[in-house]
């Protein structure tokens, strides 16, 4: 600076001094407002920051900013409940799948023993030869239960006894005479309710006086003799419900066929005692 | 045997049915008449069982019939017997009629192709 310009300065007025300050004022006010407005501006930006970051929580909770993977994964959701309810549907069919089996089971075995009912009614029912029907009762009692010592008693009214008429797997003589009311043979007939020993298949020594089943042949309520088996098969382990099923049967029907046979047998005695007389008074 | 299942057969299955009395009996019929399948007790007078189907299995025109045994009898020895003359199924006792009834029918429609 020269000397003329320091002079020039030295000389500056009060007037010069007042606007330099409004000056200074000036660009002060607008230095505040500046500020004033990049603090609204940062602030503005800030809430934007803000709500971007919740733009960006919630499409990356919904799948991404995609609205194409948004889509997809509400599918993929409905997808999963589907697969669900399926799994559950295939569990409920599995469930009534095990039923239908179990039932048909039941029922195939229904089938088996009432064929073998039939057989055996169907049978005993085809002759009104007695021996023929006692042949027929054993056949029964060996085929269709198993059992491989037994006996068939008949009533003799007389004696108020039951009396041995076949037996199988035992000499018929070896089989007891047995009065009504007289130990477990005796009882059950005197009853007329079966008897069931349900221990054991009858491996142990005979004794003809323990048998492990008896029924008693009825009609209607009158006995008129009694099956009695000792021993099964040995492959025969223990009774079925089928065997409990056929010595009904048995109880029922051999009667009947027995009492039929014995009437048959008397019929046709009679008819050739009358025809042998008409003969003898008409020659 | 012999005659339980021969009355029951027949309505149920509408098969032609002949019984034989005892091994002997069942043998003479097979040997003049034709049968498409033999039902075979093991226990039966006059000739047992395994020796009507020895025979049955010489005689040229019965050879392959198929045989069935029904039989009280459970033990292997029985069964490998059975098995060397070519029975084709072992039935033990108690029988249930249902499975003698479809292994007819099995061995029938087998034997008809």
């Amino acid at each position: 600076m020269s000397d003329s310009s320091q002079e020039e300065g030295k000389r500056k007025s009060p007037k010069d001094l007042f606007t330099k300050g409004r000056d200074f004022l000036d660009m002060y006010s607008k230095v505040a407002e500046f500020t004033k407005e990049l603090m609204e501006e940062n602030s503005k930006l800030q809430n934007r920051v803000n709500e971007l970051m919740e733009e960006r929580e919630r499409l990356l909770t919904e799948g991404g900013q995609d609205p194409e993977e948004a889509r997809l994964l509400r599918r993929f959701e409905e997808l999963k409940r589907e697969k669900q309810e399926i799994l559950n549907h295939y569990q409920q069919v599995e469930e009534e799948n095990k039923d239908f089996m179990h039932r048909y089971h039941e029922i195939e075995s229904e089938n088996n023993n009432l064929a073998n009912l039939y057989v055996a009614s169907y049978q005993l029912h085809s002759t009104l030869d007695l021996n023929e029907v006692l042949d027929i009762i054993a056949e029964i009692i060996i085929n269709l239960i198993g059992a491989q010592t037994f006996g068939i008693l008949m009533l003799n009214d007389k004696k108020n006894a039951l009396e041995p008429v076949k037996a199988e797997g035992v000499p018929l003589e070896a089989l007891p005479e047995v009065t009504m009311g007289e130990g477990i043979i005796g009882i059950s007939a005197q009853k007329g309710e079966n008897y069931y020993r349900e221990t054991g298949g009858g491996r142990e020594q005979l004794d003809v006086w323990k048998p492990l089943v008896c029924t008693p042949l009825q009609i209607n309520e009158e006995v008129i003799g009694a099956i009695v088996v000792y021993q099964l098969l040995a492959q025969k382990e223990k009774l079925q419900k089928i065997d409990y099923d056929l010595f009904n049967l048995l109880a029922a029907h051999a009667a009947t066929a027995i009492f039929s046979a014995k009437l048959y047998g008397d019929s046709i005695r009679k008819q050739a005692t009358i025809k042998g007389f008409l003969d003898l008074l008409t020659h | 045997m012999r005659q339980l299942l021969v009355f029951a057969l027949r309505p149920m299955t509408g098969l032609v049915v002949e019984e034989a009395s005892d091994g002997l009996a069942g043998l003479k019929k097979i040997q003049t008449q034709t049968y498409d399948l033999a039902m075979v007790d093991i226990n039966m007078p006059l000739m047992d069982g395994l020796k009507l189907i020895s025979l049955i299995r010489q005689d040229e025109k019965n050879k392959d019939i198929p045989v069935i045994i029904i039989s009280t009898e459970s033990g292997m020895d029985v069964k490998e017997k059975a098995d060397a003359l070519g029975v084709n199924a072992y039935i033990t006792k108690p029988i249930m009629a249902r499975n003698v009834l479809n292994t007819v029918k099995s061995l029938l429609e087998a034997e008809n192709g």
